[in-house]
Formats: C-alpha cells, structure tokens, sequence
C-alpha cells in the first residue's frame, strides 16, 4: 500500500488560534482507493487538520501536496479545483436556497437549474438517495440536509471527499446507507477520509486509520492490524479504563413525574409525543437517543424553556406536595422553591456568556438575589475562585473571559455554577461532549457527588457506554416517544441500539 | 489547474486582547493622520498654511469665553443624545431614531409650553414639559421596541424610518400653527419666558450642562452595576443564555429601548427649554446619528463618551470655522468630519485583527503569547 | 376632475431618483451590506456629474462649442466615478477592515452630503468662474431632451415618450437587477453571500469580490439618482439640501419592495406619487396637509416592514446576514 503515491500529503502543519496550538507539526497521508479514519478525541485538532486541506483555515506553517506536487489552498475554491471536497458537520447550505441552487452553488458557467436537477437526479439514482431539487433546504430534515450536502461534493466530480462526524445525526439505517455509499466511491478510485471518534465505525468502515492527540499526530496504521484498546490509548495517550462509579442509589423517591408531555417546534413538526416517565431523587436517570430524538426538548421543557402542547410536569417536594412546572419560565420556577439546575448542550451560546468573565459568567444565576437595584459582585467573584480552586479549573484569573478557556474548563466552570445552589433535580446535555478524558472523568464524579447528595440527576448522552455505566435507569427515546426504560446495572448495549432506533427495540421479532 | 504556486503575503488573524493604552494609541494614531489629511485638503482647496488652520480652529472653538459655553453646551447636547441610544446598543439593539425621538421629545415641550403656560405656575409647567417630553420620546421607542420584541422586526431599520415620521410631525405643526410663516415658529413665550429653563450663575447653558454631567453619571451606573444593567448586557450577547437564566428578553428590550427613548426626550426638553426656546425640524441637528459614532467609538463607555463627543464638536465647530475664515461653505465641515471618523473607524481594524506576514508568522506569535 | 395623465408623468419623473438609489441599495443589501451611505453616495453622484458639466461648460458655452452629447457622457461619467469611490471607501471600511457597517455607512452619509453642498456652494468660487451659483443650463437641456418632439403631444407622448434618457436607463437597470438576482449565476451567488458568507465561501465563492463589486455598482447606480435629479429634474440648477431626504426614502423603498428591484418599479413611482400629492401646490390642500402627506411613503414602509415581520415568510425577510461583517476563520 505504501507504494502508491498519496493523493494528499501533509507535511508539518502547524495552526494556532491565539494561544491555542491546534495542530502542532502535523504529519498525514492520503491515499486514492481507501478509505481513512481520522480518529482523535473532540478538541485534539481533526477538524481544524481538515479545514485547512478544504481551504478554510490556512495552516501557519507546513506545506500540502497534492498527488506530489506542491499547492497553496487559499479559499474552498482552491480545494475545489484540485478535487478536494468536504462535508462540514455543521452544514455549509443557505436556507432560503433549493436544493438545486446549493448544489450548484460557487460553480462558473451559465446558470441552468433544469439541467443541474436532472444531473441531481441521476446521481440521486445511481446511490439511491432522495433528493427533491426543488425544496427549499429550510424544510429539510437534518439527513435530508446531509444528503444534500453528499450529492453536492459528487455533483462536483471531487475524488478527495472528507466527511466530519457524517453519523452524528443519522439513524443507524442511515448510517449503513452512507458507508456502502462510501464504500462504493471508494472502489471507484476515490479517496476518502472520515473525521470520527467512534471506534466501531472506524473498524467497521476504513481501511487505515490516523490518529491525532492534542494537536499532534501520534501515528498510523492499517485498520486490520490494531484494535480498539490500541486505538484509544493512542487517542488518550495512556492505558485507559473505561470504568465508571455506579453507586446503590440511596432513598429513591419520586421527584419529577413527567405525564404525557407533547411537544411541537415552531414548524409544527411534533418533537415529543406522549412522554412519561418519573426521575428520582438520588438516582441517575439516562436518556438515549439518536441526535434529535427529543432529548434537548424534553430538558428544555422540564426547565421552563420549551412551550408545551399538552401533558404534565410535576415537582413533588419531600413532604409530598406537588407543583405542575408547565407554563413556568425559569424564574417563576426559582420563584416556587425549586432547585433546578441545567446544563445545556450549548455552553458558551446558552449556558454561559463567552465574553464575560468567570465573575460574571457565576452571576447569571444570582444576580436577582437581594433588594438593592444594584448587583452584588463580591459573592460570585468568591463562588467564582471556588469553582476554580475546588475542580482545578485552569485559567489565567477569575477574570478572563470564559471564551478563552478550553472545552473542559468551561464545562467545569458551568458545572460548578450549577451544582453550587444546591440542587436538587440537576439536568445535563451531553455533559462530556468535547472534552477529554481527564476532564469526563471528572464531571462524572461531579454528578455521581450529585446524586449521593439526593439529586435528582437526568443525563442526556451520547456515548451508550458511558450511559450503560453511569445511569441507574435508562430512558431511551425514538422519534420523541418513549421507547422504553430499562434498568442500567445489565442492560446490553445492542437492546438499548435497537430501542433507539425501533420502538420497543423491535420486541416482535 | 497549471496556477503558479503562490504563498499569499499575509493573512489576518484575530487578536486575544491589547491592553487598553495600546488600543488608545492605535486611535489617537489614526486621529492624527487623519488631522494630517484634512489639512493637506483644506490646503488644496484653500492654499493656505495647513498649520495655520489648526491655530483657526482652536481658536473657533476656546476663542471667547462665549464659545467656550458654546461648545460646552453642544458637547452637552451630544452627550445627552449618545447616553440616550448607548443603552440599547449594548443590548445590540441599533436605536437609529434617536433623531426623531428627540424631535418628538422637543415637540412634547413646545405643545405643553405653548397651551398651557397661561395655566400653570412656571416651576410646574417646567415640570410637566419635561414628563411630556421624557413620554413621547420614550412612545417613539416604544413603538419599534415592541415590534423588534415581539416580532423580531427589524428596528435599524424601525427607527431610521421613524425618523421622517417625527420630522413631518415637527413639520406639520409649524405649518399648521403658523400657515402664513415662513415655516419657523419663532421663539416661544418670548415675552413671558413662561417655560425657558432658568439662567444659573447668569449662564444660560450651565444647567443644561450639569443635567448632562449628572446623567453621564446615571447611566454609567445603571449599565455598569445595576440589575438592569447586567441583564441588557447578557441579553446584547446572547438571547438564548438570558432566556436560560429567566431573563424576560421581550421585557428587557421594551424597557431598554423605554429608556432610551425617555433620554432622548429628555435632550428634546433640553434643546426647547434650555436652548432655542423654539423648534424645528432640523433642532435635532443630525445629533441622533452623530450620537451613534460617539457611542461606538467610546466602546459603549459612558465616561469615555464624554472625550469622543467633545472630539466630534470640536471638529464639527473647528471645521466650520475654518470654512467661515476661508469664506469656504459651511459644509466644509461635514467633510473634514467624514474623514476624521473614516480614520477612527478604520483604526479599529487594527486594534481587533493583527496582520501576519506568512514568513514571519512564527517570530510574531511569539512576541505575542 | 383629477387630470391623471399629467399626474403619472409626474409621479413618475419623482419616483426615478428614488428607483435608482432603491436599485442600488437592493443589489448592496443581498451582498450583506446595509449601506446607510446611500443618501450621502446619491448627494455625491449629483456633484460629480455637476463638477464635470461645469467643467465642460466652462470651456465650451461661450466658444460656442458645446456638444449635447458629450455634454450627457461628461457628466455621466464623472457621476459614477464619484460614486463608485464613495462605494469603495464604504467597502474598505466593511469588508476589508470589517469595521461597523451602521456607523460606517453614517460616517459616510455626513461626507456625502457635505461633499455635495460644499462643492455645489462654492464650486464658482474655487473655479474663479464669474456666476454667482451653478447653473447648468445646457447639460441640463442635453439630459432633458425626449423621444417626443411634438408641441402638443398625445397622451400616449405624454406618457411615455415625455422623458430623459435617465428615466429610461433607471427602468432597464433595475429589470435587469431583478432579472440577474433571480435567473443568473452571480445573482444566486450574490444571493448566497447575503443570507450565509460562509456558504457561500465553503462553496468557493470569492465573498469579499462580490461584497466589493455589489456595494460599488449599486453604488454608482445610487448615484445616478442624484446625477438625475439634479440634471434634469432641476434642470441643471444645484441649490444645497434641495435633494433632501430622498436617499432615506431609497432605503425605505428597499424594504417597501422586499428586495425585488422590478416591484421597485412601480414602488417608486407610487412614492413619487405620494411625494408629488404633498408638493404640488393644489388649493384645496393646506400647508400642513402637505406635510402629514409626505409621512404617507414613511408610515408605508412601516408597515411593510412589520408585515413581512409578521408574516415571517422566509423569502421576503432581509438578506440574514445583513449588517454583519464577513470572517472566515471566525468560528
């Protein structure tokens, strides 16, 4: 294999963002009829590695070649000329467009929509994917944005296709229609590369697989001969065992009882139907799901944030009293003596204030408290050296805008606030999502602290290993419905893979 | 596909921070060039010493202790307008109708001044001109605040249109009340100075200016450590983290929006009853868009909005004197005031990005972490 | 009884300013750029074309060497050049230096209008010409001359036959704006640095290019409204602030139309309509009703404005990027 001349070759590509050292020397290979894993833990510089070579970023230093010889890839157009296309995670399409007028966006020549849809057509055929070319991309679902995107770096003829994190947002049908798709451009000759941390679908689909640690490139290696244990040490650089504290919940009793809740988006398209469920106090509940189940609607509704169509939220106190939390805005719901706390899924857009600093950032929850007109600064400024102190938040001073911190210390800084008014229902998205393993073992901690304490902890993930391991009890979620709670101590991952993606889990068959 | 490989010269990054004092440098920089450019203009166009023109505008400005009152009372006006709009800014609301939200302001004061003065003692007419003003100027916020609140309406463009609205309002009441005039409507209660704000210490301006003065403090205040404040500020950087924390965002931008509206009536009360004693539709004076460089440039600061707004009456007052002493249109000053903020403006470009020549993007980095 | 075939001429002539400033601030918009500049480009577009024939006047009127046609193309020429350097100084501080386009567009505004009144006031002055103001008399014929010759047209002259070739142009232009934005290549590209300037730019679009290039032809368009009325609306005449606020009543135009430059057509002459129902002296019709009249295109607008808000069809809202200045690596 390494006779063949690389499509691709990087050599020594370094890109800083401010203080912060993306890529660090990076060394990388890309080969024409194979398939690559681009495998790293998030914040370990993939993206940033990848963007470069599509012309978005450009490198501080390093040189790129392609197919031996050496480019300057200035704007996406550059990497559109020499082949290169990329599918970003967040979609590159304007909403008001088609999905015709998208994928012929940025392309020369005289502006022919019938042609480019009988064109979309054809490709759509050949790979059996649904396109209409008509549709605005503002009534698409997400897979049907993806597809778009997929038909638009084959309508431009490219053989180097790069694809980051494509399965976060598919169903698991979705995901083995993609990677025959891949696979079939694969054998005809193209070069592809597949940004993910998921180890099966690294074993599952390429050929060969890169790994990248903080920036650096730690190396690489034909996928047959290494494993996952192998994978992730080199993605962690060091042994790893993935081995969470679950404790006996202590005294369970019910405190939110969620009946029936419905929940329609602006659009009107249906978000939840028909969920109940009841979460305990010193107990984690976990709920699964494919991305866009319901899962940021569920919190959000539970947290005053969401309108509700129909159904029931019930806070049920100690002593046994009951308050209904539909139609309450957040302060409303402080207003009633509950407790409740939220991480959300998007920490410096919703969670936190990136240009504040951590001062500020601690004042959002308090800054009502006392009579005066006036703020009290000097109380979150302590709370604020006490997150920092107590969960070793690294950071310059207490006033540095939290935008420059990195993944995990905003986390942490968003925990610590959260769990300093003494909770007791605690709700969080994708509580580790981007940071590394230090840093999640120290959030579950966190809540595992919770949860000793009598909180009621509802934990929205991502990673079924991690759920398996932590909750007590697992939610799972399919299309907005309850597809099922099962017990986390002995629930196997593949029925809980299946609930997700079936109601029931496909119980019949 | 045969290009020519070619490594671009540079390439723009964001800077993290610059301490304040360098930025400060990059702007007074940038003023003095643009000094240096408008005396080469004035030159050509006057063939005079560039260098004598200065020496004309300083003295335009501080010449008598007159003009010094006057320019302490047009820096005064301009800093009322500016506080007015600078609360919505920083909830990045783009407030526009600071213009007509102080003609209506003004026009409260004149109707109230005009119709009731035989009525009421002067102390309390002045009061209920100024409540009448503070209300219809905080109305003519009110109305695009609603809209961009409810309806996420586009308010630059809201306020820019209320603007017109307001002047042919202003308009249409000098042509209705004095239909045989020649459109002004002359002083007000000149004979009576029922309503006219009273003359400290035998100065006309120096109340207007100690209202100012008080109010720069006032609003300094409520942004900076108030409730209100810290929830303007959390709402300007993101709707979604104020909703989140159980700020009402709907309610938050009406009251802001309120009170920015209230202070620019307040300025229209100023103008009537501590200035002209009279209005038209030009009282305004174009303050309510100067008020958005001043309020832009100081960062949203209202301390340092008290030096940007005395720069740009300064330049204002110093350019029109050039163009008087050169017998040049008295526009002239508009000019010279369009390229001093062309260089301002610009100059923020370089406090917030730096340049990296590609060949020495390393040696850079390193000066700077 | 209300004599409709002299009104629409009228209502026309006023509307054209309006239509090429809208025009040009159209096509600025759906690149991202709310050009508030637009008032000042439009006083600026007028004092070019004037400084030119001036100029040309000087050395021609009393040689007796005047030609018509040069006397249009001088102008012409000088008008779009000037504004095309009011557009590019609006883009190097936008695009290049991503400075605020609000208070760029403002600072622009101020410059644009002093620029206008200064030169128109003492244009004479300057030139050491002996005329007390500028008075431009033969351009002004050269741009006024009509397709229609006859001293007592017909209706069918009256209407449309009766105009400078200005009016003609303002009308082809902006057909052909609407007909690039909806049909052509450049116009979805265009319409794409507007709504997303990162998607467009992942789709190798050179966003800055078309920043650049929408804001300065729409600029040089904007201009000549300015050029048209003071050349032939006025006759050549130039007198200060006598354009007034139509470069607000341009912008206000844009949203009026939802950013459709062939509705601008006949947008702008209702606005001109309505703008001539408060100028025209009429004797049943008192100084102040005039007034409230000319807030009639204002309170329009603030409708449109709170309708399309309402309605919230996607097609109709502004460019979503606009007002914001364009970053590439800015995550």
């Amino acid at each position: 294999m390494d006779n063949k001349t690389p499509a691709v070759t990087m050599r020594n590509i370094t890109k800083r963002f401010g203080p912060v050292l993306a890529n660090d020397k990076v060394w990388l290979n890309i080969y024409r009829g194979e398939i690559l894993a681009l495998l790293g833990e998030n914040g370990s510089g993939k993206t940033t590695l990848m963007n470069m070579l599509s012309g978005i970023y450009f490198p501080d230093e390093g040189e790129i070649q392609v197919d031996g010889r050496e480019v300057v890839i200035r704007s996406p157009k550059d990497a559109f000329d020499l082949g290169i296309g990329m599918i970003h995670q967040h979609f590159k399409l304007v909403d008001v467009l088609t999905a015709a007028e998208n994928i012929v966006l940025g392309l020369p020549g005289k502006l022919d929509l019938k042609a480019a849809s009988e064109k979309i057509r054809a490709i759509c055929a050949a790979y059996g994917f649904e396109v209409d070319p008509a549709q605005k991309i503002y009534n698409m679902s997400v897979s049907q944005k993806q597809t778009v995107e997929i038909v638009k770096v084959l309508y431009r003829g490219a053989d180097i296709l790069i694809l980051d994190e494509p399965t976060a947002v598919l169903t698991p049908q979705e995901t083995d229609k993609l990677f025959a798709v891949l696979r079939n451009m694969r054998d005809d000759g193209k070069a592809i590369v597949i940004i993910t941390h998921k180890m099966h679908e690294v074993e599952a689909l390429s050929d060969r697989v890169a790994v990248l640690r903080h920036g650096q490139f730690i190396g690489d290696m034909p996928t047959k001969t290494t494993n996952a244990q192998e994978m992730t040490n080199m993605m962690v650089g060091h042994p790893v065992v993935l081995n969470i504290d679950r404790p006996e919940p202590k005294d369970p009793k019910p405190r939110v009882e969620v009946k029936g809740l419905t929940v329609r988006d602006i659009e009107g398209t249906l978000k939840l139907d028909d969920v109940s469920f009841t979460a305990n106090s010193g107990e984690i509940l976990g709920i699964a799901g494919i991305s866009g189940s319901g899962q940021k609607e569920l919190l959000e509704a539970i947290a005053g944030l969401q309108p509700v169509e129909g159904g029931s939220i019930s806070y049920i106190d100690d002593d046994g009293t009951r308050e209904e939390l539909i139609g309450k805005d957040p302060l409303s719901i402080q207003e009633m003596g509950v407790s409740l706390s939220f991480v959300p899924e998007d920490r410096l857009g919703m969670g936190l204030v990136g240009n504040m600093d951590l001062s500020d950032n601690m004042m959002l929850r308090s800054f009502r408290r006392g009579r005066s007109v006036f703020t009290d600064r000097k109380t979150p400024h302590k709370l604020a050296e006490t997150v920092v102190r107590d969960l070793d938040v690294s950071t310059p001073s207490v006033s540095t805008p939290v935008r420059r911190l990195s993944g995990g210390n905003v986390q942490k800084v968003l925990v610590g606030r959260e769990i300093a008014s003494a909770p007791t229902v605690l709700l969080t998205a994708y509580a580790v999502r981007g940071l590394d393993i230090n840093s999640s073992y120290t959030i579950y901690d966190l809540i595992n602290r919770q949860k000793a304490a009598g909180v009621a902890v509802i934990y929205v993930g991502e990673d079924l290993d991690v759920l398996l391991e932590l909750a007590d009890r697992i939610l799972v979620l399919c299309g907005g419905k309850v597809s099922g709670i099962v017990p986390g101590r002995g629930a196997k991952k593949r029925d809980v893979g299946l609930m997700m993606t079936k109601l029931g889990g496909g119980a019949h068959e | 596909m045969n290009k020519k490989t070619r490594v671009p010269l540079f390439h723009i990054a964001k800077r993290s921070t610059l301490p304040w004092y360098h930025a400060w440098a990059i702007r007074g920089g940038a003023l003095i060039l643009a000094l240096l450019v408008c005396a080469g203009v004035t030159a050509i166009l006057t063939g005079e010493n560039a260098f004598l023109l200065y020496v004309t505008m300083v003295k335009g400005s501080f010449g008598s202790v007159r003009k010094i009152w006057v320019l302490l009372q047009n820096i005064a006006m301009l800093l009322c307008v500016s506080l007015a709009v600078t609360p919505a800014f920083r909830m990045r609301c783009w407030n526009l109708g600071g213009e007509g939200q102080v003609l209506v302001g003004g026009l409260a004061s004149v109707l109230v001044m005009t119709f009731l003065s035989p009525y009421l003692p002067n102390g309390l007419l002045i009061l209920v001109m100024l409540l009448a003003s503070i209300l219809a100027g905080a109305v003519w916020a009110g109305i695009p605040a609603i809209f961009k609140a409810q309806w996420n309406t586009n308010e630059t463009l809201f306020t820019l249109m209320m603007n017109y609205v307001a002047m042919q309002l202003v308009a249409f009441y000098i042509a209705y009340r004095f239909p045989k005039g020649t459109g002004t409507m002359g002083v007000v209660n000149g004979d009576t100075r029922a309503g006219w704000l009273p003359y400290l210490l035998g100065q006309q301006y120096l109340l207007n200016i100690l209202i100012v003065a008080l109010l720069t403090g006032l609003v300094y205040a409520y942004l900076r450590y108030s409730k209100h404040g810290y929830e303007i500020a959390v709402v300007g950087e993101s709707e979604r983290t104020a909703r989140y924390v159980g700020i009402n965002v709907k309610r938050v931008i009406i009251r802001t929006m309120l009170l920015s509206g209230a202070i620019c009536g307040l300025a229209g009360f100023l103008l009537v009853s501590g200035t002209d004693h009279s209005l038209s539709t030009t009282s305004a004076g174009g303050r309510g868009f100067t008020a958005v460089m001043v309020s832009w440039l100081a960062k949203f600061n209202p301390i340092w909005m008290i030096f940007t707004s005395f720069l740009l009456v300064f330049l204002g007052k110093g350019a029109s004197e050039i163009a008087s002493q050169f017998r040049l249109n008295e526009s002239f000053g508009d000019i010279l005031t369009g390229i001093i903020l062309f260089f301002i403006i610009g100059s923020e470009f370089f406090i917030q990005y730096k340049i990296l020549l590609t060949r020495s993007a390393e040696k850079e980095e390193k000066d700077h972490v | 009884m209300f004599d409709l075939i002299g009104f629409l001429p009228r209502a026309i002539v006023q509307g054209v300013p309006l239509l090429f400033g809208s025009t040009g601030e159209t096509l600025t918009e759906k690149s991202g750029n709310l050009n508030l500049g637009i008032p000042g480009i439009m006083y600026v577009g007028g004092i070019s074309g004037v400084i030119g024939a001036f100029f040309y006047e000087q050395a021609t009127v009393s040689a007796g060497t005047f030609r018509p046609l040069l006397g249009v193309l001088i102008p012409l020429f000088c008008s779009m050049l000037g504004s095309l350097l009011m557009g590019l100084l609006y883009c190097f501080l936008t695009v290049t230096l991503r400075a605020n386009q609000n208070v760029s567009g403002l600072a622009l505004t101020t410059f644009g209008v002093g620029v206008g009144n200064f030169f128109g006031g003492s244009l004479p002055r300057i030139a050491n010409s002996s005329l007390p103001s500028v008075i431009l008399t033969n351009t002004g014929n050269a741009f006024r001359t009509t397709l229609s010759g006859s001293s007592s047209p017909s209706a069918f002259e009256t209407l449309f036959l009766s105009y400078g070739f200005l009016v003609y142009l303002a009308l082809a232009v902006s057909l052909a704006a609407a007909y690039i934005l909806r049909r052509t290549r450049v116009g979805l590209h265009l319409r794409a640095v507007g709504e997303s300037p990162n998607t467009a730019d992942a789709a190798g679009i050179n966003v800055t290019r078309y920043k650049y290039l929408a804001t300065c032809i729409g600029s040089m368009i904007a201009g000549l409204g300015g050029l048209y009325f003071i050349m032939d609306y006025s006759g050549g005449i130039w007198s200060n602030d006598a354009f007034g606020d139509r470069g607000w009543l341009a912008i206000a135009l844009v949203i009026f139309t939802v950013w459709k430059p062939d509705l601008g057509v006949l947008a702008s002459f209702l606005f001109g309509g309505l703008y001539i129902l408060s100028v025209r002296s009429s004797s049943s019709m008192t100084m102040a009703t005039k007034e409230l009249y000319k807030m009639i295109p204002y309170l329009v607008t603030i409708v449109v404005l709170i309708f399309t808000s309402l309605r919230n069809k996607r097609e109709n809202q502004p460019p979503a990027s606009l007002g914001l200045a364009f970053f590439r690596e800015e995550r």
